[in-house]
């Protein structure tokens, strides 16, 4: 088995992976980083979404070999301590969720969508969800929350 | 997923030998089609060697007449490039349509093109633009490159490296999607420019990516929308599946084309 190295919210790891393993598993089943979902497990819903070197990826549609040597950032990167994500406070505010399933892909999408974007408008902001499937909420307050956050994201730094 | 076994490639010969020596091997570009396929059981390599590790395969280069893409450039590279952007904003347009964003981020134009789906957006770009694929072993026009339903003049173990495209006086692309998959119901490429007017048109043809040769003798002759109102494209070899039957796909190719000129002229 492979021996990766890879810095999985900011820490680096160490790990002997099958050649097989996706990152979505790796993430879930050997560092217990279970705030990565799988729903369709095959590349459509975005439940999965993580980073890699700052880049939204499905997890469950890249192999963990691939990140050898990577920065990964999962739902569970976020926060800082007890302070929430300005997306996660977003989300909250917003009800941008019913049941949570999709949330920790949705917000990973967001984040990414908003540091390319700091001022999405609703239109941008849907098509950025395009890779994201909400069975719950019918989006309204998942687009509402996401251009709060990046909002909130951009007013933060300057 | 059934058990493979993994490489990483940090050359292309030794891409070449890792898959020589396998007994089914596969090469892994950006993996947004290869690791569905393989979770799907419907292939079971021995061996992938991945390219991700191979230097000088991703990213794009520009000089005055063409641009030459990387094999192993994401889509949303292409997409976001300020060159391609200029140069064939055509090109950018069709990249950043592709998928989803987090598709974008992983696929690439080489794998795409290698493995020529007919519903792939890329192959009406490399078709309808006249491009060059080029290998580790030789340079193929695309006229020659596409040979049917995820067939190509690709030999056994030979890899793309890049994409050449020259640079068109004008071109457009206009695509309806897949409202769920965003593949390619039908999508048309329309370009003018120095390999002459091209129409190719993706996600109809039974046997993958065609050129519309009516049309472009039209276009050639008057480069408007109104040229090639009325062409109708035989509905003879389109697709029919439960999203669209072959008289709508073919009905669509017409309606498309228009629109793609009309947009190369805007």
């Amino acid at each position: 088995m492979p021996v990766i190295t890879v810095s999985v919210n900011r820490a680096t790891q160490t790990v002997d992976v099958p050649d097989n393993m996706l990152l979505s598993s790796l993430l879930r089943d050997v560092l217990r980083l279970t705030g990565t979902h799988i729903g369709c497990d095959t590349s459509q819903c975005g439940a999965c979404t993580v980073h890699v070197d700052g880049r939204s990826v499905k997890s469950c549609t890249m192999l963990a070999v691939e990140t050898d040597g990577l920065a990964v950032m999962t739902i569970e990167g976020l926060a800082e301590g007890d302070k929430l994500h300005p997306m996660q406070a977003a989300f909250r505010d917003h009800h941008g969720l019913q049941c949570g399933f999709c949330t920790p892909g949705m917000i990973m999408a967001a984040v990414a969508l908003a540091e390319h974007n700091p001022a999405p408008t609703e239109a941008e902001v849907r098509e950025g969800l395009e890779g994201n499937l909400c069975r719950c909420t019918g989006y309204q307050n998942i687009v509402e929350a996401i251009m709060s956050g990046a909002r909130t994201m951009h007013g933060a730094r300057s | 997923m059934t058990p493979f076994k993994m490489h990483r490639a940090k050359n292309l010969g030794e891409a070449a030998g890792l898959f020589k020596a396998a007994e089914e091997g596969r090469f892994l570009a950006g993996g947004q089609t290869l690791i569905p396929v393989l979770k799907q059981r419907l292939a079971s390599p021995s061996d992938l060697v991945a390219l991700s590790g191979v230097a000088g395969l991703a990213g794009i280069k520009v000089e005055p007449s063409r641009i030459t893409v990387g094999a192993m450039t994401r889509h949303a590279d292409v997409a976001a490039s300020a060159d391609v952007r200029r140069l064939i904003p055509a090109l950018a347009e069709l990249a950043g349509g592709i998928g989803d964003p987090h598709v974008r981020n992983r696929g690439t134009m080489g794998g795409s093109v290698a493995n020529n789906d007919p519903a792939a957006d890329y192959p009406a770009a490399v078709l309808g633009l006249g491009a060059t694929v080029v290998t580790d072993r030789r340079r193929i026009s695309a006229d020659d490159y596409f040979q049917g339903l995820f067939t190509t003049a690709l030999a056994d173990g030979e890899i793309v490296t890049g994409l050449e495209f020259p640079v068109p006086e004008r071109a457009g692309y206009v695509k309806m999607p897949h409202p769920a998959s965003r593949y390619c119901l039908v999508a048309v490429m329309v370009a003018k420019g120095q390999t002459g007017v091209r129409v190719a048109v993706t996600g109809a043809g039974q046997a993958g990516v065609f050129r519309v040769p009516s049309m472009e003798a039209a276009l050639a002759k008057s480069f408007s929308a109104d040229a090639i109102v009325g062409l109708k494209v035989p509905s003879d070899n389109m697709m029919t599946d439960i999203h669209a039957g072959a008289d709508y796909r073919a009905h669509l190719i017409g309606v498309l084309a228009r629109r793609a000129v009309a947009k190369a002229l805007a």
